[in-house]
């Protein structure tokens, strides 16, 4: 197994913690992983990306250019990286900022409104965390369970009040992408395709 | 062992503190800033000192005080801060005394910009400062050897009363990867009878110095120093080698870009040409040996680093002439990839072939 997953979008929309979140939860599982931040040099609303790899094999090269998974966030990430992914890779894409479809044809796309989905759960802070819910379900790169445990180190500990919210937001993402898979048989072996 | 997620910056820090580094002097400077965040905090907590300079030469005169006085002592900065302490470096290996300096690479020259780089492999391996001198230099390539290295760098500095340079890039500074850190260790520190601590129990003063007005007695100096690098090259080259056996396209690179080469052995392996590579661990001593043996078999070898090609140059001359050493590079804080390494090195296979 080796998920290399690239996690982008603007600055305080929580990109390298959801990506630490899967570095943690894979490495509680005995997987090997390595987490590669890049940000511009504004924290706040500059462009913000991770790469996280996730692998049974010790890693060699922990950068994430041609990443199995695209998580992005906002409309540059998905302009930036959308030609980067492998084929046969996986793009999921927020909906709620987003609006155009993904260009590409041969790769599996998912689109998830996570802003509206993360405000329904108390705090658009967690809508990185949907994507990493829905990422989850459909890779089984870690559990659900493993991710949930590991917000107790991600979040330092005057966050630890929006766990309960981060845990509602992971659950719903997995909720979302395994009922659209269960409907369209769509992460299997074939290239599939859920936009709005 | 439970594995911990550690960033690179702050595992040179809990390395040191682990290797019994109970002092660091420093000034920030992006990307290693990290470091002497974490130090800030870690360094009150097994009773050592952190102390913020005012400026780079500062901090490392406050390291050569304290490298004097017999402490385990570190700094740590990045490409343009550690120009600024040549001058305390050389005065640190001209009295001879241990410690450990960390150069976290940024892209050059001038101010250049925060993005990883290898560009300052002639300073830490060439020189640097003035004068005949050397350190010891150790390329950790991930999170877990940096912890490593640093004990290493400690143990060495003080084997040999020399200062000991560990280099990483941005990349390697700012990347989170497990860990295994165990118990803290119980250290027995060597004793330095050499220490300037007072003359208590002693009837001579200790008396650590670089200035010799006197040629003939800086020369008896210099060939000390110089009988103590011979030693250094005979007995601590270290390397890591990758599908080498049998390789007949040999690739070179350090730190960071090491294991983006590795991923491209890989690569080209796959694509059935039998590639390895030789990963310097120590920078200075240069480790030749593994690159002539390999050249008994190698038909060419590609040098990769993130500068315009410098340790390329030891490679040529530990072969000295005998196979092709071709390079590759990337400049200005960019980074290399494993596609591109592949194609560059396939270029040179079909040329072979």
């Amino acid at each position: 197994m080796l998920e290399e997953v690239l996690f982008a979008g603007f600055g305080g929309q929580g990109i390298l913690s959801s990506g630490m979140l899967l570095a943690y939860a894979a490495m509680a599982e005995g997987l090997h992983v390595a987490w590669v931040p890049s940000y511009g040099p504004e924290m706040r609303g500059g462009t913000a990306n991770c790469g996280v790899t996730v692998s049974d094999l010790p890693i060699s090269s922990p950068l994430v250019a041609e990443p199995t998974t695209l998580i992005a966030m906002n409309r540059p990430s998905l302009d930036r990286f959308e030609g980067d992914v492998v084929p046969g890779g996986l793009v999921l894409y927020n909906a709620s900022l987003i609006d155009r479809e993904v260009l590409r044809t041969d790769v599996r796309v998912l689109a998830v409104k996570a802003n509206e989905e993360a405000e329904r759960l108390g705090s658009v802070r967690v809508a990185t965390n949907v994507m990493l819910g829905a990422f989850l379900a459909i890779t089984g790169a870690a559990s659900l369970r493993s991710a949930a445990e590991a917000l107790q180190k991600v979040l330092p500990p005057h966050r630890h009040s929006l766990i309960p919210a981060n845990e509602r937001a992971l659950e719903a993402g997995a909720r979302i992408a395994s009922r659209i898979s269960s409907k369209l048989g769509l992460w299997g072996p074939g290239i599939g395709s859920v936009q709005p | 062992m439970d594995k911990v997620l550690m960033e690179g910056n702050a595992a040179f820090g809990e390395g040191a503190v682990r290797a019994g580094c109970r002092f660091f002097f420093g000034y920030p400077i992006t990307p290693q800033s990290e470091l002497p965040h974490y130090l800030a905090r870690r360094m009150p907590e097994v009773g050592g000192v952190y102390l913020q300079a005012e400026s780079e030469v500062a901090a490392i005169n406050m390291v050569y005080g304290a490298a004097a006085a017999g402490a385990r002592v570190m700094t740590a900065s990045s490409s343009p801060g550690i120009s600024l302490m040549q001058e305390g470096i050389s005065y640190i290996a001209g009295a001879e005394l241990p410690a450990v300096i960390v150069n976290i690479m940024r892209g050059g020259p001038g101010l250049g910009n925060i993005a990883p780089s290898q560009s300052d492999y002639f300073q830490v391996v060439k020189g640097g400062g003035h004068g005949d001198y050397r350190l010891l230099v150790l390329a950790p390539s991930s999170v877990q050897e940096i912890i490593d290295l640093m004990a290493v760098a400690f143990e060495l500095a003080d084997k040999y009363r020399n200062p000991t340079m560990v280099v990483g890039d941005g990349v390697l500074g700012q990347m989170m990867e497990p860990v295994e850190l165990g118990p803290m260790p119980d250290l027995v520190l060597p004793a330095k009878a050499w220490a300037t601590t007072g003359t208590a129990g002693r009837n001579t003063r200790n008396i650590v110095n670089s200035l010799y007005i006197q040629p003939e007695e800086l020369e008896k100096v210099n060939l000390r120093l110089q009988a103590k690098y011979s030693q250094m090259a005979k007995e601590e080259k270290r390397w890591e080698e990758y599908r080498l056996d049998d390789a007949a396209l040999v690739l070179l690179a350090f730190g960071m870009v090491a294991r983006i080469a590795k991923a491209a052995v890989d690569k080209l392996r796959a694509a059935g040409i039998p590639a390895g590579l030789i990963r310097p661990i120590t920078l200075y001593p240069f480790p030749d040996i593994p690159v002539t043996q390999a050249a008994e078999r190698a038909k060419a070898f590609l040098v990769v680093e993130m500068n315009a090609g410098q340790m390329v140059e030891d490679v040529r001359l530990a072969l000295c002439g005998q196979r092709p050493v071709h390079f590759y590079g990337r400049t200005g804080g960019v980074l290399t990839s494993v596609a591109e390494v592949t194609g560059a090195a396939k270029e040179i296979w079909e040329v072979i072939e």
